[in-house]
């Protein structure tokens, strides 16, 4: 590489994630319309992404800032973007049996998702609020696409219009709220902003809570917290099981890493506003998870609402403003983003004569059918649920200590509550799957999907013995920040 | 009152007025109308402010391309528009209280605060001197491709994004359709448009297997 382009090789991921998403695209235009052509571009795909990731932990060290602060390049930006690139190339592979068994697979999704997970990197190191927002509108754009990928079913178009409408309107907030931020700083970089806000007294500073509040509307939609969450259980239910596969793990981790960066990065000197925020949404997202879960019949709303009251738990450990916060959020979104991935691999499993069934009521006697199946589910289950010595719940336990430790015993009871809650329709699915009458049996399990089972149930009891190096490696990415009291 | 202020007054008042016709008017050709008048009263404004490239911009991107499309759209689809005011009212109270409560912040906190001094030390990109003798694109050219260089590269890839996205969620290939294909045509020579067929008498000049229909 010549020496003045040197600087830029903490750029090298996404540049290659671009480049490779265009050079398949051109690949993907110019050969034969074929499954077997789109399933190749599925696989470069997924290598384009081991290569992104490759180059980030080689060319990764330190922490380095490009194009005046715009690019942020730290350990905290580098262990989230490896759990991106990691979710998005597993929910990838899942992709391409189901694809082929609706007729949609083409080579086109790959290569959104690609261009997506671009733009998770560059909100994941936004050092600047236009940044924040190119990064979040390229990788929600693609998205709203993806969610009606399957352009034939009405639900599926329905998911991805409601998706588009409400994301265009909380970007609308959030650029609102950054021009208002702007107006007080002078400067979208989120360094000046965190020194403009220190200098600042607090009747000026009204001007710059008015900005992070709505701020935070949109980023909270984004990451589908309470009360922003409307759009969630729908854009589930109605995308392909693929498509929400992928909804549930990437943009989950880069949104969740987004906020971290914009609360602990460019506000830390009003640290006391954004707590309260982030406090009553993260307690409103576990509640609302919990009590909304139980009643529901389809697997993918139930997953839907899950995932909404795990975005509270991660929050708990962001509202606790400290390095063990952090920690946390990053512990509880790795090991979240395992769990999900194979409880998505068991629903893409749950199939009956080439058609896929999504309500709970068909797991009924997986355990007499298929005993493996029903086994990981289950320690799958209950690793959501939090039950040791499952990683799960060294999640929720890392979470709960930090804000213990922050003092906010009442965010810490709430959740611990919430979970208990969440416990009672995650332990249903495994009474629905041993103790009631059986059903007909699944297909076989494909090889994918049943090697992603495998895997998150073994990481799942045996994940506490690499649990120590891990919480440190987690450590060392939450301390590129600095906490302010 | 000099000039510049009065056709400031001029133009932002067109501009509120034409912006509260687009929510108010029957029609919804008219509303898209009014819009393209509040663009043009914004671009005015624009062009007072100095920022004449950004005030063309306008005009040619938001009317020339927006609004067109917008009325394409309005004129096209069959939206019913007295059903989507009927929700609309529906709704009106209590959309109305959380506006005011949200307007009446934004005021008590807009109206009387002054801004930060610290916006007036560190102008992001400051405009340059009217003696520089540097016109406004070659100015915004300046910093567009070089500090803004980034952001710049990311909007492309974002356009990308929705140039694939309308491809692949409306593009259908239709069996069975025949289109026309001029190099195709173009390339036919008497050799391949042509047969020549001897006649013997008593024989009918259909090939073998295409007989007359019976």
């Amino acid at each position: 590489m010549p020496e003045e382009l040197q600087i830029y090789a903490p750029l090298l991921p996404e540049i290659i994630l671009a480049l490779g998403a265009m050079a398949l695209l051109m690949y993907g235009v110019f050969r034969p319309e074929t499954e077997s052509e789109a399933e190749t571009v599925g696989w470069l795909a997924i290598l384009v992404m081991i290569a992104a990731a490759i180059t980030i932990v080689w060319y990764g060290n330190g922490t380095v800032r490009l194009f005046e602060g715009a690019f942020v390049d730290d350990a905290f930006a580098r262990f989230m973007k490896l759990l991106t690139l990691g979710g998005g190339a597993v929910a990838l592979m899942l992709s391409f049996d189901d694809f082929r068994n609706l007729r949609i697979m083409k080579f086109e999704y790959p290569v959104l998702v690609l261009l997506s997970t671009v733009g998770m990197m560059l909100m994941i190191s936004a050092g600047d609020l236009i940044a924040l927002y190119v990064g979040l509108e390229l990788s929600s754009l693609a998205l709203y696409v993806i969610a009606a990928y399957r352009r034939d079913s009405v639900k599926a178009s329905e998911a991805g219009l409601k998706y588009f409408v409400l994301g265009a309107l909380s970007s609308g907030m959030l650029l609102y709220g950054s021009s208002l931020i702007y107006g007080f700083a002078g400067s979208t970089n989120f360094q000046v902003i965190a020194n403009a806000a220190k200098g600042a007294e607090v009747a000026t500073n009204l001007w710059l809570i008015f900005g992070l509040v709505f701020l935070m509307v949109g980023l909270a939609f984004k990451v589908s917290a309470v009360p922003f969450h409307m759009w969630t259980p729908d854009v589930y239910e109605g995308s392909a099981t693929p498509v929400t596969t992928f909804f549930a793990t990437a943009p989950k981790v880069a949104a969740m890493a987004l906020l971290v960066r914009v609360t602990v990065g460019a506000f830390p000197a009003i640290a006391m506003q954004w707590q309260q925020i982030i406090t009553f949404i993260a307690i409103a997202s576990m509640l609302l998870g919990a009590f909304a879960a139980i009643g529901q019949t389809n697997i993918k709303r139930l997953m839907a609402y899950s995932s909404i009251a795990n975005v509270g738990f991660a929050l708990v450990g962001l509202a606790a403003n400290s390095a063990e916060g952090t920690q946390a959020v990053l512990v509880y979104m790795a090991i979240y983003v395992v769990m999900t991935l194979g409880v998505f691999a068991c629903i893409l499993s749950m199939r009956r004569a080439d058609q896929a069934v999504e309500e709970i009521e068909e797991l009924a006697g997986l355990a007499r059918n298929n005993l493996p199946m029903a086994f990981a589910l289950m320690i799958l289950m209950f690793a959501l649920a939090g039950i040791p010595p499952l990683v799960g719940f060294f999640g929720k336990y890392f979470v709960f200590m930090a804000a213990v430790k922050a003092g906010l015993y009442p965010l810490a009871v709430v959740g611990v509550l919430a979970s208990v809650v969440g416990a009672y329709y995650y332990l249903r699915i495994i009474k629905v799957m041993f103790f009631d009458d059986s059903k007909e049996k699944f297909e076989p399990v494909r090889f994918k999907a049943g090697a992603v089972i495998a895997a998150a149930a073994l990481i799942m009891i045996f994940g506490v013995i690499w649990l120590g190096p891990f919480t440190d490696y987690a450590m060392a990415a939450a301390q590129s920040f600095t906490f302010v009291k | 009152m000099g000039l510049e202020a009065f056709f400031f007054y001029i133009f932002s008042i067109a501009a509120v007025a034409s912006a509260i016709l687009v929510i108010i008017a029957r029609n919804p050709v008219h509303a898209v109308l009014f819009l393209i008048l509040a663009f043009f009263n914004a671009a005015g404004l624009f062009v007072l402010l100095g920022a004449e490239f950004l005030a063309m911009l306008l005009v040619i991107v938001y009317v020339g391309a927006v609004a067109v499309l917008f009325l394409f759209v309005v004129m096209m689809l069959d939206v019913d528009f007295a059903e989507l005011r009927a929700g609309f009212i529906k709704n009106a109270g209590l959309g109305a209280i959380v506006g005011g409560i949200v307007m009446l912040e934004l005021i008590m906190v807009l109206g009387f605060q002054s801004y930060s001094s610290q916006i007036i030390g560190n102008p992001a990109a400051p405009a340059p001197l009217v003696t520089d003798n540097v016109t406004n694109t070659e100015a915004l050219g300046r910093i567009l491709y070089t500090k803004y260089i980034f952001f710049f590269q990311v909007a492309g890839l974002i356009l990308l994004v929705a140039m694939i996205g309308a491809i692949v969620l409306t593009l259908r290939h239709k069996e069975g359709v025949r289109r026309q294909s001029i190099a195709v045509q173009v390339a036919r020579t008497p050799e391949t448009a042509m047969e020549i067929i001897k006649v013997a008498p008593g024989q009918s000049v259909f090939p073998k297997n295409e007989g007359p229909a019976e």
